[in-house]
């Protein structure tokens, strides 16, 4: 039976559509009928059910100069094709050019709903910019690669033409995107367990479920040189509120953050604040909230000159079972106004 | 110790003249229930519902789940040390009511309970959507202490299993389960400890082995079979998905499945319960004596289990990380914490050593669960318990959270079949 | 910004670089056991200290015992 035929457009930068070097690069985006350059054995590769049916070409340095104008072009060109699948690439090692790539899918992804794909070297900055929202295929790290490459991306368009499930990043080859997707599976927890254990004693190889992860290092920032003069300001993670927790912050997944006014007060007490963090005992700082968020403290050093000022507002999450993204979020925010008001530093306090 | 567990099937359960089992059906008498719970005058009033699998029911806000058990010989009670009188158990005749729940019900503080629907989407993901129901729902007298509160609704709880429990007593069950750690003669079988930790934090996030509270006590060395006879029990309710239910101690599923395959591929050797606590110090502490604990019965293995997430994370990689460096080879049983849309950081803490991990799912996955003909207990706290937020019950009453929830999804003891997989 | 937290491993993980070990879990900058002034006088030592922490330069991450 013959295969089901789709529609694609192919993402190439001005030197693999053949229209310059480095002196073209400022060329703005532009779209051509068929395969260009690498998409003509890309095509070979799709044989009678993929066709090529554009090529979008924008110049690396245009693109990177005019992100949102040069993704919106994007867009904008490739729409009235009606693709069902849009590729991009392959990057290679090139920075600008994997970027662009990235930035094309991510856009037609989000914007046209058409499922997409590009391909880069593992090192190419752009992989972990994108690879979260975009299929990104692992190729060499130079155009060496592309006999090599350009299978694997048909391969993959052509499960994406025809609406194929993706499977796992090992079994489809591409570059891990770091979700974490639910399944129900035929053992229990526990059987699976007491199997891992047994192929570790015996020194066979297993797999793990769940791979530790390495952290993100932030650089520190630099000392307080004048404390005297200095605003600090209080943050916490314990989710101390006002009685009553106004603004309704979440005892877990906390998808807010909340900033009170303790312009005029001293202390916090069990009448007028509480917490609202569901992951401890929450006796000892509904007793005291000073407990959590040490204001009585500040004021003490704010009165005595240690600190210059405590500083107006407060800010408040929960830090039980919030996600890592919300927290970056309120964390960003946060620092942002914590900027604008011109505070020194922060004391973050955690339960 | 040699201990036979006598199941008896219930397939049913509906209210009666007297607490007793006919045909694989428990009638329970409702106001003998109801009296029983209001012997404790710190509760004020009690009620008592029935659910059964497949029946358009939620029940919320679900504190603790228990399993009716009555020890018919050998020494000592079920629960010893909180209801029953503190000797050792495990051994002689335990018969079990599988297939049956006490359920307690009734607000504590307001974020730490969960939801069980006994039909529908979010019936997959809870275990005591396939076992026939007795909801308890108590309410405390008013200006009752927080501590008082919890611990009335505990007992209460484990009063009612226990009585319910008695009505089995002289039955001949329809199953036999044996347990006994036989002398295993085959050397080259490796040597498999459990580590068993449980959380102990405070005020609705405890646990009480032999009546002791955890967080007081150093880790230690029990037999399995002591948990069948209830020596672990829950005082803690956060979050649904992943607290270990009193049920599940009396379950747990690693010793089961060690268990089975004693003797065959393994040498079980013994279990090693710890503490979840709220210092540094104390933490260090625990993991120390658990890991030395696991090297000095002469562990090859272990695997190790997590109550709770968050801070309890470190425990389990302190765990992992002192039981490795004593040559013993570990896997732990995790659940994730990835946020909505799988993509956040699981863990709050990770150490190499680390590279055996079963998941036991995202918790934060997102689920839709339709409205219920009728609800046991309140809808509204919905909105406050862990996993769900204000404006997350719909108009028609049906729920959008996060399966942290439902009662047991997500449980670390490996108990479910839900796994999480990275894309 | 300088962390004040019980769970310094956790800490360290999210990539605190100023970080003071606070007292428990449920009260990190109190101790209930403690008579009331003595407590106030604890939360005082821990707030200076994490002051102290905020005026050092600090090239990786630091956790701040005494």
């Amino acid at each position: 039976m013959a295969e089901k035929k789709y529609r694609v457009v192919h993402y190439l930068n001005q030197f693999f559509a053949q229209i310059g070097g480095e002196a073209e690069a400022n060329i703005p985006p532009l779209i051509k009928e068929g395969a260009v350059g690498p998409g003509i054995p890309l095509q070979q590769s799709l044989g009678e059910g993929g066709k090529i049916v554009a090529t979008m070409v924008c110049g690396d340095t245009y693109f990177a100069e005019n992100i949102e104008t040069a993704v919106e072009k994007v867009v904008e060109f490739v729409s009235p094709y009606k693709p069902d699948v849009f590729v991009a690439g392959p990057a290679f090692t090139a920075g600008r050019y994997g970027i662009a790539c990235g930035a094309s899918c991510a856009a037609v992804s989000k914007k046209l709903g058409i499922p997409v794909v590009t391909a880069m070297y593992e090192e190419n900055p752009a992989l972990d910019l994108y690879r979260k929202e975009v299929y990104i295929i692992p190729s060499a790290n130079s155009v060496r690669g592309m006999r090599e490459i350009i299978p694997k991306m048909a391969g993959f368009v052509r499960k994406l033409g025809l609406g194929q499930e993706i499977g796992f990043p090992q079994e489809d080859g591409y570059f891990p995107r770091g979700i974490r997707v639910n399944q129900f599976v035929g053992r229990t927890g526990a059987e699976r367990a007491i199997d891992m254990l047994l192929f570790k004693l015996r020194g066979e190889p297993f797999q793990t479920e769940y791979s530790m992860p390495t952290f993100e290092r932030i650089p520190a920032g630099p000392p307080i040189k004048d404390l005297r003069s200095a605003t600090i300001a209080l943050v916490t993670s314990g989710g101390i509120v006002p009685w009553g927790n106004p603004d309704r912050v979440e005892a877990a997944s906390a998808s807010k953050f909340a900033e009170y006014n303790i312009s005029e007060v001293d202390d916090l007490t069990a009448d007028a604040y509480q917490t609202c963090h569901g992951g401890y005992d929450p006796v000892y700082a509904n007793d005291d909230p000073d407990r959590v968020l040490p204001l009585d403290a500040m004021r003490v050093l704010e009165k005595d000159g240690t600190i210059g000022k405590l500083h107006d507002l407060y800010y408040v999450t929960v830090g039980n079972a919030t996600s890592v993204a919300n927290s970056q979020k309120f964390g960003k925010a946060i620092a942002e106004k914590l900027k604008a008001a011109d505070v020194d530093g922060v004391i973050l306090t955690s339960t | 110790m040699h201990l036979e567990l006598g199941i008896i099937k219930i397939k049913d359960v509906q209210f009666g003249e007297e607490a007793v089992i006919k045909d694989g059906v428990l009638y329970v008498n409702k106001n003998e229930l109801i009296a029983l719970a209001l012997q404790d005058d710190r509760l004020s009033e009690a009620d008592v519902e029935l659910a059964r699998p497949g029946e358009e029911v939620r029940i919320i806000p679900v504190k603790d789940v228990i399993e009716p058990r009555v020890k018919v010989s050998g020494s000592g009670e079920l629960f010893p040390g909180v209801i029953g009188k503190m000797e050792t158990v495990g051994s002689g005749r335990t018969n079990v009511l599988r297939g049956a729940a006490i359920v307690t019900v009734g607000q504590i503080i307001g974020f730490q309970e969960g939801l069980i629907d006994m039909s529908g989407p979010g019936s997959q993901y809870s275990p005591f959507s396939q076992t026939n129901n007795v909801a308890l729902i108590l309410h405390p007298i008013d200006g009752l202490n927080p501590y008082a509160h919890e611990q009335a609704v505990r007992l209460a709880g484990l009063r009612a299993a226990a009585y319910l429990g008695k009505a089995c007593k002289d039955m001949a069950p329809d199953e036999l389960e044996v347990y006994e750690l036989s002398a295993v003669t085959d050397t080259t079988l490796p040597r498999i400890a459990y580590v068993y930790p449980m959380l102990s934090e405070g005020l609705l996030h405890d646990t009480y082995l032999y009546g002791a509270d955890v967080k007081k006590i150093l880790p230690t060395l029990i037999h399995p079979n002591e948990v069948m006879d209830g020596a672990i029990v829950s005082g803690n309710c956060v979050s649904a998905c992943d607290k270990h239910t009193t049920y599940h101690h009396l379950n747990n599923p690693v010793i089961k499945e060690l268990y089975r395959r004693h003797g065959r591929d393994l040498n079980f050797i013994g279990v090693v319960t710890t503490s979840e606590n709220i210092t540094m110090a104390e933490k260090e502490r625990a993991a120390d004596h658990a890991s030395k604990l696991v090297k000095f019965i002469g562990a090859e293995g272990a695997i190790i289990t997590e109550e709770g997430f968050g801070n309890p994370d470190t425990d389990l990689m302190m765990l992992c990380k002192r039981t490795e460096a004593y040559g013993v080879k570990t896997v732990m049983i995790t659940d994730e914490y990835a946020g909505r849309d799988g993509s956040s950081q699981s863990l709050a803490d990770a150490v190499p050593q680390a590279d055996a991990v079963v998941s036991v799912g995202n918790a934060n996955e997102v689920i839709i669960l339709p409205t219920m003909k009728h609800i046991i207990g309140d809808l509204k706290p919905a909105e406050v318990i862990a996993g769900g937020f204000v404006g997350c019950v719909t108009a028609g009453g049906g729920l959008n959270v996060e399966i942290q929830s439902i009662m047991g999804a997500t449980c670390q003891l490996g108990f479910g079949k839900l796994t999480a997989r990275g894309y | 910004m300088v962390h004040v937290a019980t769970i310094v491993p956790i800490s360290l993980t999210v990539g605190a670089n100023r970080i003071v070990p606070a007292v428990a879990i449920p009260y990190p900058l109190g101790n209930p056991e403690l008579p009331k002034d003595e407590e106030r006088n604890l939360r005082l030592n821990l707030v200076k200290k994490a002051l102290r922490a905020l005026q050092t330069k600090v090239e990786e991450q630091t956790v701040f015992e005494k």
